[in-house]
C-alpha cells in the first residue's frame, strides 16, 4: 500500500477539505497536504537512491514498491502500480509543483474550497498516472486529469476561458480517444494491459506499425505535438495560475510520459520505423514554435508558445532513440516542469498586481517589484538555457544524443533544433527588455507590493529544484540511467 | 564530491602540490562573492565593495604564487610545459564511454590567463570603488563582477569543451548583466540584448563544432581531442578528414564552426556589430570584459585548440584572413568616431584582429610557432594597456560627464596622473619602443613578414593607423582646446582607489614587453628564445611615428585642418563614421526579414490555418449533429418512410448480390 499513498493523501486531503468551513482552515490544510506528499515523495527517493546503491532488484524486475491487485479479473485489468527511474523523477517533479501550486494559489477568494479540491484531484491523477504500470490504470487517471482541468479554467480563468475550457477539453478528449484505440489495439494483439507483460510479448510488426500512430499521437496531443498544439496556447493563457502551472508543468509531461513508455517502449519496431516522421514534426514544433513565440505579446501566450518549443525537445529526444537523447528528454521534461512552472508563477504574481499581461504596457518592474522581476528573470534565462540551470543540461544532452544519429535528414533536424537557441534567445530577451527593464512606465506600480511570503516560499522552492539540478546534473541522472539502458535494450533487442 | 572536498581542504596527492591545490580557490571565491552579494544584498551592503575586493586580492595572490611555482619551478618536466589536470569531478555522463568530468586543468596558456583575469579584475574592482560610489545598485555591481570572474576564470581552467562551452555562456550572461547594469536606460537595455543574442548567434556554431568534435573524438577533454585528431594514423582522425560535407571536410567544419563561435565572442569582422553598442555599460565593466578578458576569448580559444587548427589549413586561414579583415576595418572606423569609448572599442577589435591573424599566420612547434606566442604575448600585453586606456577614459568620463570628444580636451593639468597614464597607454597601443605594445607587435608582424606578405602589408598600414587614431584620442582630451571652466579642479581625478590602479598599470604597461614570452608559452609548450631584429622593426616604428605626427599636427591646437580633410573625402568619411552601414543591414535582415517573413507568418499560420483547422473539425461536427438531428423528428410517418426507404435499399443490395 505504500505507493499507492501517493494517490491517497491527496484523496484524504481533498475529504479533509471538504469538511473545512473558513477560507483559513482550507488554506492550512491544503497546504499541509501538499507538504506531507513533498515528504513522502523525498521519502521515496531517498529510499530509491538507497536501493539503487545496493543494485537491489524487485525480483529481477526494474520497477520498486510494486503493488498488483486484480480490479477486473474478467478483462484481465489490474491495479498495478510500480516505479523505476522515470516514474520517480516525474512524480518528484509532481510534487515540487503541486506544493507550489497550492502556495501561489493562497489568495483564491471566490470558491476557493472548490479551487483546492480540483487542484488536488489534479495531483492525485498525475500520480497514479505515473505510477501506473497497467496501461488501463494508466488512462483511467490520465482521464481523471482531464475534467479538473476543464473546470479550473472555466470557472477561474481569464479572458476568453469559456472558448479555451472547451478546446483543451475536446482535444484532450480526442487525444484519450486515440489513445483508447492503441490500448484496444495492444489488447488483442496481447490480451494484457500490463506494461511488463506486453513488453515481453512479441507484436507482428505490423500490427505494431497499425497501433503505434494512435498511441503515439493520443499522448502527443497531451505533450504538444506540432501540429496538435493549439490547445497549448489558449489553454495556458486562459487558466489561473496554479492551473497554468500544472498544464504546463505536469499536464505535458504526462503526454511525453505517454509516448515513452507506453507508445516507443511497447512498440520498439514501429518506433523505429516512424522515428524519422517524429523527429521533423518535432524540429518543427521546436523552431516553429520558437518563431511563433517571438510575435506574441502577452507574457503568457510567451510562455505557452515557448512551452510548446521546449516540448519538441522532449519529442525530439524520444525519437531519436539513442540512450542519451532519451535521458535528455527526461531531463527536459523535469527541468521544462519546473522552469515554466516558475515562469507562469512569476507571470501570475505580476498579473495579480499589474493587471496586465501586455509586454507593451509593463515595464521597468525591476525597480518596483524586484523580487517577482528577478524571479522572472531567472525564469527567462533558464528557458533559453542558461548553464547553471536545468534547462542547459536538458537541452545538451539532447543534442549530443541527436548527434549520435549520423543520417543527413537526423543531422539536419538537429541542426535546426539546435538553432531554436538563437530564436528563443531573442524571445526571452525581448520579453525581460520589455517587461521588468527599462523605464517605469506607469506610475502605479511603483506602489505595488512585491512577493509576500507564500509567493516567495513557492517561488524558491522550484528555483531549488531547477539549480540543483543544473549544477549536479549527475544526481539527476543517477535515477535515470537503468530505466534509459532498459528502455534501449529493449529497442535494439526487437531490431 | 565527496573526494572533491576532501582536495579542497586537504590539498593532498595533487600535482604542484599545495599551490596547485589552491588554484580551486581562486575559482571558488568570486564564486563566493557573487552568491553571498546575491543573496545577502541587504546585510552586506555597507561591506560589499570591501568584501569582494578582498576576496578578489586573495584569488589574486594565489593565482601569482600559482604562475611563479609553475613557469619558475615546478611545471617543467623535460624542458616542456606540463598539462596538469588539478581536479577532476564527475559530472555527467552521455553514453558508458563519454563522460563529462568538469574540473581545473592548468597549462601555460591557463596559467597565464589565470593571471591576467585576476590581475585585471582586482584592478577593476578597486577602481570601481571609486567610481561607483553612490550607485543604488552597488552590491548588484560587485556581484555580478564576481559572476563574470567566476566564469571567466572557470572558462581559462575548463578541462574539457563542455565546461568552456558552459562558461562561455556564463560570461555573456555576465556581460549582458552588466552592459544593461542601468536597466532604466532603454539604449543599455538594447545593447545588452544585442550583445547576448550577436554572440548566441555565434555559439550556435561553437554548440555544432563541439558536437561534431566530441560525437568523433567520443570524448569532450582537450587532451584527449587533441591527441586523437593530431594522430594521423588514429581511426577518428581518418574518418572525420574522409567524410565531407558541401566540399569541406567534417574536421574544417568543425573548427570553422568552432571559429565562428570565437568570432562572435572576440567581436570579428562580421560579428562585431555588438562590442561599440556593449560601451553603454560601466567604464570599469568595459576595462575589464570588453577590452582585457572576455573579448580575447576567441583568441585563447583558437590557441587552446590551436594544435588541432594547425593541421588544417582552410580553417587556419580562414582565422588569419578574418583577422586581418578585422584589423583594418575596426581602425578606419576608430578614426572616424567621436564617443572616446567607441574609439576605444574599435581598437580593441582591432588589436584582437592583430591577435587572431597571428594566430592564422602561424605554424606548429618551435620557431615555426612564433606567430602563437606572439598572439599570445600581444593578448597579455593588450590587457594591461587596453584596461589602463578604459580606466582613464573612466576617469575622464567621471569628471566631464560626457562620452564626447567635443566635450574635452586641455585637461592635461586637471588630471596629470590620467594624463601621463594614457599617454604611456597610447604610446604602447602604437608600439613605440620600449613600451610593452612594441615587443608584441614586433613579434607578430615579424611572424606575418614571414608567412604571408600580404597580410604584412596591410598589417603595416593598420599599425600606422592604429597610432593615429589613438593619438588624436589623446590630443583631443588633453590638448587641443583650453578645458571648460566649470569643472573644477578639486579631487578632479577621484579618490585615491581610482588613481592607484591607473599607476600600477601604467608601470605594467611600461615594463611587460621586457617579459621573454616565447620562453614560458609555445605552441608545442617548448620554450624556445625570440629576439627582437632591429632592423626589422625600423619600419614599423617609423610608420607609428608618423601616424603620431599626423594626429599632432591635426589634433594638437585647436584647428579645422581636421574638418577641411574629412570634407575633401566627404563619401569615406561618412561610410566610416556611419561603420560601413553593417549594422543597418543586419537590422534589415533581422527586422525586415526575419520577423516580418519567417515570425509573423509563423505566428498567422498557427493561429488561423492549423487552428483554423482545428476548430474547423470542431464546426463540421457540429454541423453535421445539427444537420442529422432532423431525422429523429418523432413524427411517425417519416420513421415509416425511413423503414420503406431502407427495405428497398437492402432488397436490391440482396437481388444485385443474388445475380
Amino acid at each position: 500500500m505504500f505507493l499507492s499513498s501517493l494517490v491517497i493523501l491527496p484523496l484524504l486531503t481533498v475529504i479533509a477539505v471538504l469538511f473545512c468551513k473558513e477560507l483559513k482552515q482550507i488554506r492550512v490544510v491544503a497546504f499541509v497536504g501538499s507538504v506531507l506528499q513533498l515528504f513522502l515523495v523525498t521519502y521515496i527517493t531517498m529510499g530509491f537512491k538507497i536501493v539503487s546503491v545496493f543494485n537491489f532488484k524487485n525480483n529481477g524486475s526494474i520497477f520498486l514498491l510494486e503493488e498488483n491487485y486484480n480490479w477486473f479479473p474478467f478483462l484481465n485489468i489490474h491495479y498495478h502500480v510500480g516505479i523505476d527511474g522515470i516514474s520517480m523523477v516525474m512524480i518528484l517533479l509532481t510534487s515540487f509543483i503541486v506544493a507550489a501550486g497550492v502556495l501561489i494559489s493562497w489568495k483564491i477568494k471566490e470558491l476557493s474550497k472548490e479551487f483546492f479540491i480540483l487542484l488536488l484531484l489534479l495531483a492525485a491523477s498525475a500520480y497514479g498516472f505515473f505510477i501506473s504500470l497497467d496501461i488501463f490504470t494508466m488512462f483511467f487517471f490520465l482521464e481523471l486529469a482531464v475534467i479538473p482541468k476543464f473546470l479550473l479554467i472555466a470557472i477561474w480563468g481569464s479572458g476568453k476561458k469559456e472558448y479555451s475550457a472547451m478546446k483543451l477539453a475536446l482535444m484532450l478528449m480526442a487525444g484519450s480517444a486515440l489513445i483508447f484505440v492503441g490500448i484496444m489495439g495492444l489488447y488483442y494483439s496481447t490480451h494484457s494491459f500490463d506494461l511488463q507483460i506486453i513488453s515481453q510479448t512479441i507484436i507482428n510488426p505490423e500490427t505494431q506499425k497499425i497501433i503505434f500512430p494512435f498511441l503515439f499521437i493520443g499522448f502527443g496531443f497531451f505533450a504538444a505535438l506540432f501540429p496538435f498544439h493549439t490547445w497549448v496556447p489558449d489553454g495556458h493563457s486562459s487558466a489561473p495560475t496554479a492551473a497554468s502551472m500544472f498544464l504546463a508543468g505536469i499536464s505535458m509531461k504526462l503526454g511525453g510520459y505517454g509516448c515513452l513508455k507506453v507508445a516507443t517502449y511497447l512498440l520498439p519496431v514501429a518506433a523505429q520505423y516512424y522515428s524519422p516522421y517524429i523527429i521533423a514534426l518535432s524540429a518543427i514544433a521546436i523552431l516553429y514554435g520558437a518563431f511563433a513565440t517571438m510575435m506574441q505579446t502577452d507574457l503568457k501566450y510567451i510562455n505557452a508558445y515557448s512551452s510548446v518549443s521546449h516540448c519538441g525537445f522532449v519529442l525530439l529526444g524520444i525519437g531519436m532513440l539513442t540512450q542519451t537523447a532519451i535521458t535528455g528528454a527526461v531531463i527536459q521534461m523535469v527541468s521544462h516542469g519546473l522552469m515554466t512552472a516558475l515562469f507562469f508563477a512569476a507571470i501570475g504574481m505580476l498579473y495579480e498586481r499589474t493587471h496586465t499581461r501586455q509586454v507593451k504596457e509593463l515595464g521597468g518592474l525591476l525597480k518596483a517589484i524586484p523580487f517577482i522581476s528577478t524571479i522572472f528573470i531567472i525564469a527567462g534565462l533558464c528557458s533559453l538555457g542558461l548553464p547553471g540551470l536545468s534547462g542547459f543540461v536538458a537541452e545538451f544532452t539532447v543534442f549530443v544524443g541527436s548527434w549520435q544519429r549520423v543520417e543527413t535528414t537526423y543531422r539536419i533536424a538537429t541542426v535546426l533544433s539546435c538553432a531554436s537557441i538563437v530564436v528563443t534567445a531573442v524571445y526571452i530577451l525581448r520579453a525581460i527588455a520589455s517587461s521588468v527593464l527599462g523605464p517605469l512606465k506607469n506610475e502605479h506600480f511603483f506602489n505595488l507590493k512585491d512577493a509576500a511570503w507564500n509567493e516567495k516560499l513557492a517561488a524558491v522552492l522550484l528555483l531549488a529544484g531547477i539549480i540543483i539540478i543544473g549544477v549536479m546534473p549527475y544526481l539527476l541522472q543517477n535515477f535515470i540511467t537503468d530505466s534509459t539502458v532498459n528502455i534501449i535494450h529493449h529497442l535494439n533487442g526487437s531490431k | 564530491m565527496r573526494e572533491l572536498l576532501f582536495h579542497i581542504i586537504a590539498f593532498k596527492n595533487l600535482p604542484l602540490g599545495v599551490v596547485g591545490g589552491a588554484a580551486i580557490w581562486i575559482i571558488l571565491l568570486p564564486l563566493a562573492n557573487f552568491v553571498l552579494l546575491g543573496l545577502g544584498k541587504k546585510y552586506l551592503k555597507n561591506i560589499a565593495r570591501i568584501f569582494s575586493t578582498v576576496l578578489l586580492f586573495v584569488a589574486t595572490i594565489i593565482a601569482l604564487n600559482i604562475a611563479y611555482h609553475y613557469f619558475f619551478i615546478d611545471g617543467k618536466v623535460n624542458g616542456v610545459y606540463q598539462t596538469i589536470n588539478v581536479y577532476q569531478m564527475h559530472w555527467l555522463s552521455f553514453t558508458e564511454t563519454m563522460h563529462v568530468e568538469i574540473g581545473i586543468q592548468l597549462d601555460a596558456l591557463s596559467v597565464m590567463m589565470l593571471v591576467v583575469v585576476t590581475f585585471i579584475s582586482l584592478m577593476v574592482h578597486l577602481f570601481s570603488l571609486g567610481y561607483m560610489k553612490g550607485e543604488e545598485r552597488y552590491c548588484n555591481y560587485f556581484s555580478y563582477l564576481g559572476l563574470f570572474t567566476f566564469s571567466m576564470l572557470g572558462l581559462v581552467v575548463a578541462t574539457n569543451l563542455l565546461q568552456l562551452y558552459m562558461c562561455w555562456e556564463l560570461v555573456g550572461i555576465s556581460s549582458y548583466l552588466l552592459i544593461g547594469f542601468y536597466f532604466q536606460k532603454p539604449s543599455a537595455v538594447a545593447a545588452a540584448k544585442k550583445a547576448f543574442i550577436v554572440t548566441r548567434f555565434a555559439d550556435l556554431g561553437l554548440l555544432i563544432g563541439i558536437l561534431i568534435l566530441s560525437f568523433n573524438t567520443n570524448s569532450f577533454n582537450f587532451q584527449t581531442i587533441i591527441q586523437t585528431l593530431t594522430n594521423t594514423q588514429s581511426s577518428s582522425f581518418i574518418s572525420i578528414t574522409a567524410s565531407s560535407f558541401l566540399g569541406m571536410s567534417t574536421l574544417t567544419w568543425a573548427l570553422v564552426l568552432i571559429f565562428i563561435g570565437g568570432a562572435g565572442k572576440s567581436a570579428m569582422l562580421p560579428l562585431h556589430i555588438w562590442l561599440p553598442d556593449a560601451m553603454e555599460g560601466p567604464t570599469p565593466v568595459s576595462a575589464l570584459i570588453h577590452a582585457a578578458t572576455m573579448v580575447v576569448a576567441g583568441v585563447f580559444l583558437v590557441a587552446k585548440l590551436f594544435a588541432v587548427f594547425a593541421i588544417n589549413v582552410t580553417a587556419l586561414q580562414l582565422v588569419a584572413f578574418v583577422g586581418i579583415a578585422s584589423a583594418l576595418f575596426a581602425a578606419i572606423i576608430a578614426c572616424t568616431q567621436t564617443d572616446i569609448k567607441r574609439v576605444l572599442a574599435y581598437s580593441t577589435m582591432s588589436q584582437i584582429g592583430y591577435m587572431m591573424f597571428a594566430l592564422g599566420v602561424s605554424k606548429y612547434g618551435g620557431e615555426e610557432g612564433l606567430g602563437y606566442s606572439a598572439a599570445l604575448f600581444h593578448l597579455f600585453t593588450h590587457a594591461f594597456f587596453k584596461s589602463l586606456l578604459f580606466l582613464c577614459a573612466g576617469a575622464v568620463i567621471h569628471l566631464v560627464h560626457s562620452n564626447e570628444m567635443k566635450d574635452m580636451g586641455g585637461l592635461k593639468k586637471l588630471m596629470p596622473i590620467t594624463h601621463i597614464a594614457f599617454l604611456i597607454a597610447c604610446l604602447a597601443i602604437a608600439g613605440v619602443p620600449p613600451f610593452a605594445g612594441f615587443f608584441s607587435k614586433e613579434e607578430i608582424l615579424s611572424a606575418a613578414y614571414q608567412n604571408n606578405k600580404t597580410i604584412y602589408i596591410i598589417a603595416l598600414i593598420t599599425s600606422a593607423i592604429t597610432a593615429f587614431y589613438m593619438f588624436r584620442l589623446y590630443f583631443s582630451i588633453f590638448w587641443n582646446k583650453p578645458h571648460d571652466s566649470r569643472l573644477t579642479a578639486h579631487h578632479s581625478e577621484g579618490t585615491l582607489t581610482m588613481k592607484l590602479p591607473l599607476i600600477i598599470l601604467m608601470v605594467c604597461a611600461a615594463t611587460v614587453g621586457f617579459i621573454p614570452f616565447s620562453e614560458f608559452l609555445s605552441s608545442n609548450n617548448q620554450p624556445y628564445h625570440s629576439a627582437i631584429n632591429i632592423g626589422f622593426s625600423i619600419l614599423p616604428v617609423l610608420l607609428g611615428l608618423g601616424g603620431i605626427l599626423l594626429a599632432g599636427i591635426l589634433y594638437f591646437k585647436q584647428n579645422n585642418k581636421a574638418d577641411k580633410i574629412t570634407n575633401s573625402f566627404q563619401v569615406i568619411y561618412k561610410a566610416a563614421y556611419r561603420k560601413f552601414y553593417i549594422d543597418e543591414l543586419y537590422l534589415f535582415i533581422t527586422k525586415k526579414i526575419i520577423f516580418n517573413c519567417i515570425g509573423k507568418p509563423a505566428a498567422w499560420f498557427d493561429r488561423n490555418i492549423i487552428d483554423g483547422c482545428m476548430n474547423g473539425i470542431a464546426s463540421v461536427a457540429s454541423f453535421i449533429s445539427t444537420s442529422i438531428k432532423n431525422i429523429q423528428s418523432g413524427k411517425v410517418q417519416h420513421y415509416t418512410l425511413y423503414f420503406f426507404a431502407g427495405v428497398a435499399v437492402l432488397l436490391m443490395a440482396v437481388l444485385y448480390v443474388w445475380s
